[in-house]
């Protein structure tokens, strides 16, 4: 029995109750569509920087944007892909999916989960009027390093950093909810290890966000105070260090990355297993090398300061605990070939996406395993060769795992199957702009070429101009991405409860579309799955 | 209401986005004020004061507005077992994002004094950064004199702080008293201890406040005296806003407690603060340690 009063509501002009409804609902569905439409709004904004960036480097020279301005383009757009892109897609996953599949009404705490979603408009509001300010948006790179953003901030910086704070608001309460939800809402006789792995990797990575946000809070309250009430945390004639600054940071960011590809990882964990027809590999290390991730998270965040002047001591230690990393990582990638050996596979776009998702993750993590190695780090550090790197970890790791999820999905969203032509069509485009944007990077890096430049020497001219095109191409990809998501939710044959045939787990036991409410009586646990899929879904994989 | 359902699912509610935008104009008012009284424009005044003091309005209204319905339903008896589980859960996580966010600044203190100031001094291979850069600095804690030649004196310990700790500390031991009288379901007493703790937090804070001036007019200990004064104050400050909110919300339960909301078995709200009040006092007790002690 559930107690909702949606029916009683009077009804409204079209326009104000379509307003109503968004701005006011406590229903994890729709809060979930509303942070997947910021996140691919913020996409495209994030992503025209990005284009901005591929422009000006396509030929050594200043062609387009001056070098203040090209440092603004490169700050924003990193800030807005991981607090704006990255971070929203997943929680919107996170507000579909959760309930879905641990069979719980809504998420714990409904309010406040429509409260830690609309902050985040805000708070992007502030960080974007940054840009048309006197002296321009922050230019500083994403990481904001003092003094670069203390005595030499931009006057913007103050916006930046009010909006910084927001959006750790938004993501401790939210991360709450996801913590609650799990803990307290699963269906009866759903233990912890038998949860979806989609749900345990949420789990950790909820936990990161409640231990790391603050931390953030604090290092952009320090800039403030440094930079308008006379402290000296990062100012070494009072006796700080701007150095201090780095190791907050990290403090921050090394957990923030795997805040950034934990939930993707256990988007592959639940496709993977669908569309080889067997049932994952290894479940339960799995979920202990997600815990392990997550703990290590916390004792590497040195490896990023290598060029500091640390101890010795101290980057040996940040060495072997950063190679450390490579072990559960490794266990991970092998349950997912483990999953896919000998097994029945189709590769429908979901698959494909996954696929893709182990393979240039993996060469992603071969690269930050090159950059953990303290003398070659030496060489590599503030090289394209790092750009590459986290590009390959995020673009084929966070987002093609939020693609492959969206598409995996979206028939359940929205009832309707989407165009598996166009969906393969965009997984190849996409697969080879990635690979042709970001794979010369390592190239011009280890050759020496400087990131965060908008000029370069002429000898990595070649590298620049083939990146510059597949960046291009990569941006094309994303209006066909658009395209076939409209085209999706607008129509299309018709999806029936299960989906795929290898689905399992209790999201595909209610009906799609979802209706806004599910569950409202604790569910079955372990579900009957539905063994007549194809009815209604006439799109298979030839 | 007989029995509550199982789960509730809450009507669609405006007090989230009414939060969402009260958060905007009091983020946006301070970082136009915080701006521009930096610039040339701090001259013809700020407009960006006004509307950060209307964002904070703001948000006390939300709060009252929220929190109104969370104690009507409450009160109606629509909370389940379930949904008291999850505000616990929430508080409590909630609680452990406040550890973190205070672990910042006691991170930044430990660098310090660890690490940058003996750094500074010469320690460890930075000779040649000691002797070129300022060789008349000396490594000490409290950090009397900085490099760039700014010179406080210490707080001490065993004045008004170490009062202050005796002080916070029975607060924790009182509003545990009111707890006891609340499961007892006796009224007087409870009325009476959670008064008292009330009472305490708000000596706490005035004597805060005298220590304050103290540090500012006799010590030239402020947050510009270089990285003593900063970790000195942020630490003392955050400290003193969260009693502050602590001894607010003690004053709401206070109220609540005399419009007899809580029941011997229902009683969130009442654990939910004085959780947050035993956390301040732990926090007190790491600051007394390492701030004014050590």
């Amino acid at each position: 029995m559930v107690a909702h009063a949606e029916d009683v509501v009077p009804p409204r002009p079209a326009l104000l109750a379509f307003a109503a409804r968004w701005l006011l609902t406590t229903n994890h569905k729709e809060i979930g569509t509303l942070y997947l439409w910021l996140s691919f709004t913020l996409f495209f904004i994030a992503g025209a920087m990005a284009m901005v960036i591929r422009l000006e480097l396509f030929q050594p020279g200043i062609q387009f944007a001056q070098p203040l301005f090209y440092n603004q383009m490169l700050t924003m757009h990193g800030l807005l892909m991981v607090f704006g892109v990255v971070m929203p897609g997943f929680v919107g996953l996170a507000n579909w999916q959760i309930p879905l599949m641990i069979g719980a009404p809504d998420m714990a705490l409904p309010r406040l989960n429509n409260f830690s979603f609309w902050i985040l408009p805000f708070a992007f509001t502030l960080l974007i009027s940054s840009l048309f300010m006197e002296g321009g948006a922050p230019n500083f790179g994403w990481t904001f390093y003092a003094p670069l953003s203390t005595t030499y901030g931009p006057p913007s910086t103050d916006f930046f950093i009010l909006g910084v704070h927001m959006m750790g608001i938004s993501s401790v309460l939210g991360a709450i909810n996801i913590i609650v939800t799990i803990f307290n809402l699963r269906a009866p006789g759903m233990t912890l290890m038998q949860m979806p792995l989609f749900v345990w990797t949420w789990l950790i990575t909820a936990f990161l966000l409640i231990m790391v946000m603050p931390v953030l809070a604090g290092v952009v309250t320090m800039m403030l105070t440094d930079r308008h009430f006379g402290t000296s945390f990062f100012s070494a004639a009072g006796g700080g260090d701007p150095v201090m600054f780095q190791h907050i940071f990290w403090f921050f960011g090394h957990p923030e990355v795997y805040i950034l590809i934990l939930p993707g990882f256990g988007i592959a964990s639940q496709i993977i297993p669908t569309f080889a027809r067997k049932k994952l590999f290894g479940y339960n290390s799995m979920v202990y090398a997600t815990v392990a991730i997550a703990v290590l998270s916390f004792v590497v965040w040195g490896h990023h300061m290598f060029t500091t002047g640390m101890p010795l001591f101290g980057e040996l230690f940040f060495m072997y605990a950063t190679m450390l990393i490579a072990v559960p990582t490794g266990v991970k990638v092998f349950n997912w070939v483990a999953t896919m050996w000998r097994g029945s596979m189709t590769f429908e776009t979901p698959m494909l996406f996954a696929i893709g998702f182990v393979i240039l993750f993996t060469i992603g993590g071969f690269s930050g395993l090159m950059l953990a190695l303290v003398p070659a780090d030496f060489q590599y550090h503030d090289t394209f060769f790092v750009v590459a790197h986290f590009h390959y970890v995020l673009y084929p790791g966070a987002i093609f795992g939020t693609m492959a999820a969206v598409y995996y999905w979206l028939p359940k969203w929205t009832g309707h199957m989407y165009d598996e032509r166009l969906g393969k069509l965009h997984f190849w485009v996409a697969v080879v702009a990635v690979n042709l944007t970001f794979f010369p990077m390592h190239f011009s890096g280890l050759a020496g070429m400087p990131r965060r430049v908008v000029d370069y020497s002429l000898q990595f001219a070649d590298f620049n101009m083939v990146s510059s095109i597949g960046a291009g191409l990569l941006g094309l990809t994303q209006v066909l991405f658009l395209y076939i998501v409209i085209k999706t939710i607008r129509g299309g044959p018709k999806a029936s409860a299960r989906v795929w045939d290898g689905a399992e787990g209790l999201e595909w036991t209610v009906p799609s579309p979802a209706p806004l409410h599910t569950f409202e009586t604790p569910p079955q646990f372990p579900p009957v799955m539905d063994r007549d899929v194809d009815e209604g879904t006439p799109i298979r994989n030839e | 209401m007989s029995e509550a359902p199982r789960y509730h699912v809450p009507h669609s509610s405006p007090w989230p986005i009414i939060g969402s935008c009260a958060l905007f104009v009091t983020a946006f008012g301070a970082a136009t004020f915080i701006h521009q009284s930096t610039e040339k424009v701090a001259a013809e005044g700020s407009f960006g004061e006004p509307i950060f003091f209307a964002g904070l309005a703001l948000i006390a209204f939300m709060m009252f507005g929220w929190f109104g319905v969370v104690i009507r339903e409450s009160v109606q008896g629509m909370n389940s077992g379930l949904l008291d589980r999850s505000y616990r859960m929430g508080m409590a996580w909630f609680i452990i994002s406040e550890v973190m966010f205070f672990g910042v600044f006691f991170g930044a203190l430990f660098y310090a004094r660890i690490l940058s100031v003996p750094w500074l001094a010469g320690a460890g291979n930075n000779l040649e950064t000691h002797v070129l850069l300022w060789p008349d600095f000396a490594d000490t804690w409290p950090l009397f004199r900085t490099p760039g030649g700014t010179t406080t004196e210490a707080m001490q310990a065993w004045g008004l702080p170490f009062v202050n700790t005796i002080i916070l500390v029975t607060s924790s031991v009182t509003v545990t008293f009111a707890h006891w009288a609340l499961r007892k379901n006796q009224r007087v007493p409870l009325l009476f201890w959670l008064a008292l703790t009330v009472a305490l937090g708000a000596t706490f804070l005035t004597l805060q406040v005298v220590e304050y001036i103290h540090a500012f007019n006799e010590l030239g200990l402020s947050l510009g005296a270089g990285i003593y004064g900063s970790t000195f104050f942020m630490l003392t400050g955050f400290h003193g806003a969260h009693v502050t909110m602590g001894t607010i919300m003690l004053g709401v339960m206070l109220m609540r407690c005399f419009s007899g909301h809580f029941t011997s078995e229902h009683h969130f709200a009442f654990e939910a603060v004085s959780w947050y009040w035993h956390f301040v006092d732990v926090i007190w007790l790491f600051l007394f340690t390492f701030v004014y002690w050590f």
